[in-house]
């Protein structure tokens, strides 16, 4: 029976914050991203690392100009990438997308925001 | 109507992972996993994993038989600014493997080990061991595994001596749960067989390993003692590959995913046929050879490429009496790690190429970042639970003369 676990205020959780808890041992990662939150299963669909406890990355592209030349890599400000730790799987936060492939996606957590606070339902 | 109960979590000990993280945290979902599928009554072997040796260097070099270079190395280490390991080859600033620190793991292991009692290493490989449900474990060095590239011969041969009896003195003795291939010096043959003689039938030492970083004959007649000498020991013979991005065939690929992905399995995919074609096999029938860290993906590659090429021009490899394949089937062994799995039939015809029934041993190769579980293998949806106990611990229990009774902590 899904059940409700409260993580925080909402105001407490800033751009970048992260919460990775355990609820009765469904481990869950809530975060704050561009000013949305979001809510992913700490675990990899990989090998089930601990995906939720991996640094925060903007996503790596190389621009190529119109001779199809390429000069630098830069970094993506539109898009945040959570790097599973174990061995570097990256996956946008806001969507769960792999950037490798579409077909490989975290597990989405329920949020919700009651009275100011936030909860996970698990 | 009733309002549901809040529960109260609880936060986890590390909310972001970094390279102090306690590696226990790190792997604890490895540890749930192996919970999970019961690996506590198998016997499990983990036939490659690593340790850095040149945080202990400083140790290391105290155990160099040369007085005069085991000094220099005690005052290189002592006055030298921002000295680099003593004596150490290799690409030491090209080590990009963390991928810009997002695999904090194979950066460092700057966790606190608060025994004293035994090496600092001793408690990271029980770690290591109890965390991924491993019985044993063999531990290899990582910067070392470029040696056969120096250009002093005589500096491997002095490492390789000075590494073997440090790993003696402070981690084998310390625990028999951890293993040791021991390094040799494959540039010196007569040096290699005088450390087969010291050391084989020393506590937890196993087998031999050369590091397949080089650019030597496996076939030259110069080795050949030595194989009589190893394979009467009864012990293995392996190669542990390990890429040079100096070498010619790789001077192109800029990336290092690329490199890696090459540069990994070219040493061994060189050496192997190399060991084939000259018939190592047929003259040393009962020497073990075990083709480490390459994954296995070039196995059947490599089985074909022979195959169809020999029986062309049979006359260039008088030896075999077989094919190229059915040699590399039942006189070689394999190390898992990484196993290619995207493409499980791929995986499945290679198993069933290599026999993976017998040939096959897992290896994690942790704490490096393609490192593998034991789940890996238990998971596989087309192995019989006989095979996945074979490849995660009999077969090295068979190969290595191990007692195979499970006696981790899970
Ligand atoms: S388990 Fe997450 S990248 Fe492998």
């Amino acid at each position: 029976m899904p059940k409700p676990y409260l993580i925080c205020r909402d105001e407490e959780l800033k751009d970048g914050d992260r919460r990775v808890v355990s609820c009765d041992g469904t481990e869950v990662g809530v975060f704050r991203v561009d000013g949305q939150l979001v809510a992913w299963h700490n675990e990899c669909p990989h090998r089930s690392g601990p995906v939720c406890q991996g640094r925060l990355y903007k996503r790596v592209i190389e621009p190529v100009d119109g001779n199809g030349h390429v000069r630098a890599m830069a970094y993506d400000e539109n898009v945040t990438n959570i790097v599973c730790s174990w061995h570097g799987y990256e996956f946008d936060l806001k969507t769960g997308a792999n950037q490798g492939t579409d077909k490989i996606k975290l597990r989405k957590v329920q949020l919700e925001l009651k009275d100011g606070n936030v909860y996970v339902v698990v | 109507m009733n309002q549901p109960v809040v529960g109260v979590p609880q936060m986890l000990p590390a909310q972001v992972i970094d390279t102090s993280t306690d590696s226990r945290e790190i792997l604890r979902h490895a540890k749930i996993a192996a919970r999970r599928r019961k690996l506590q009554d198998w016997f499990v072997v983990d036939v490659d994993a690593h340790h850095v040796e040149t945080v202990s260097w400083n140790e290391v070099v105290q155990y160099i038989d040369d007085p005069v270079i085991r000094d220099q190395a005690i005052y290189f280490h002592r006055d030298r600014i921002g000295a680099p390991p003593y004596g150490l080859n290799g690409d030491l600033g090209l080590r990009y493997q963390s991928v810009g620190g997002r695999i904090p793991h194979q950066d460092g292991l700057r966790e606190k080990v608060e025994d004293v009692s035994v090496h600092r290493d001793v408690t990271l490989t029980r770690r290591a061991m109890d965390s991924l449900g491993v019985d044993n474990m063999v531990v290899f060095p990582t910067p070392m595994l470029f040696l056969g590239m120096h250009p002093q011969p005589e500096m491997e041969v002095w490492l390789s001596r000075a590494y073997n009896k440090w790993m003696q003195e402070k981690l084998l003795s310390a625990d028999s749960r951890i293993k040791f291939l021991a390094l040799l010096p494959f540039h010196t043959p007569e040096e290699c067989e005088r450390i087969v003689t010291e050391l084989a039938g020393q506590k937890g030492i196993i087998g031999f390993a050369i590091p397949s970083t080089r650019h030597s004959p496996v076939h030259h007649n110069k080795y050949m003692r030595l194989y009589r000498m190893i394979e009467e020991t009864g012990m293995p013979i392996s190669f542990h590959a390990g890429y040079h991005w100096d070498d010619p065939s790789l001077k192109t690929v800029n990336r290092f995913l690329g490199m890696h992905a090459l540069g990994f399995a070219w040493p061994n995919i060189v050496h192997c046929t190399n060991w084939i074609l000259n018939g190592i096999p047929a003259r040393f029938p009962k020497l073990k050879v075990i083709w480490i860290e390459s994954g296995i993906a070039w196995a059947p590659f490599l089985m074909q490429r022979l195959d169809d090429q020999y029986l062309m021009r049979p006359s260039e490899a008088p030896h075999l009496k077989r094919l190229p394949s059915e040699y590399m089937r039942d006189h070689c062994w394999y190390t898992t790690q990484p196993m290619e799995s995207h493409n499980l039939k791929a995986l499945e015809c290679t198993l069933d190429m290599i026999k993976a029934d017998t040939q096959l041993l897992f290896a994690s190769d942790w704490p490096h970042f393609d490192f593998d579980l034991p789940s890996e293998i238990t998971d596989l949806p087309f192995l019989s639970e006989q095979s996945k106990r074979n490849i995660l611990g009999l077969n090295a229990a068979r190969i290595f003369n191990l007692d195979p009774t499970p006696v981790k902590q899970l």
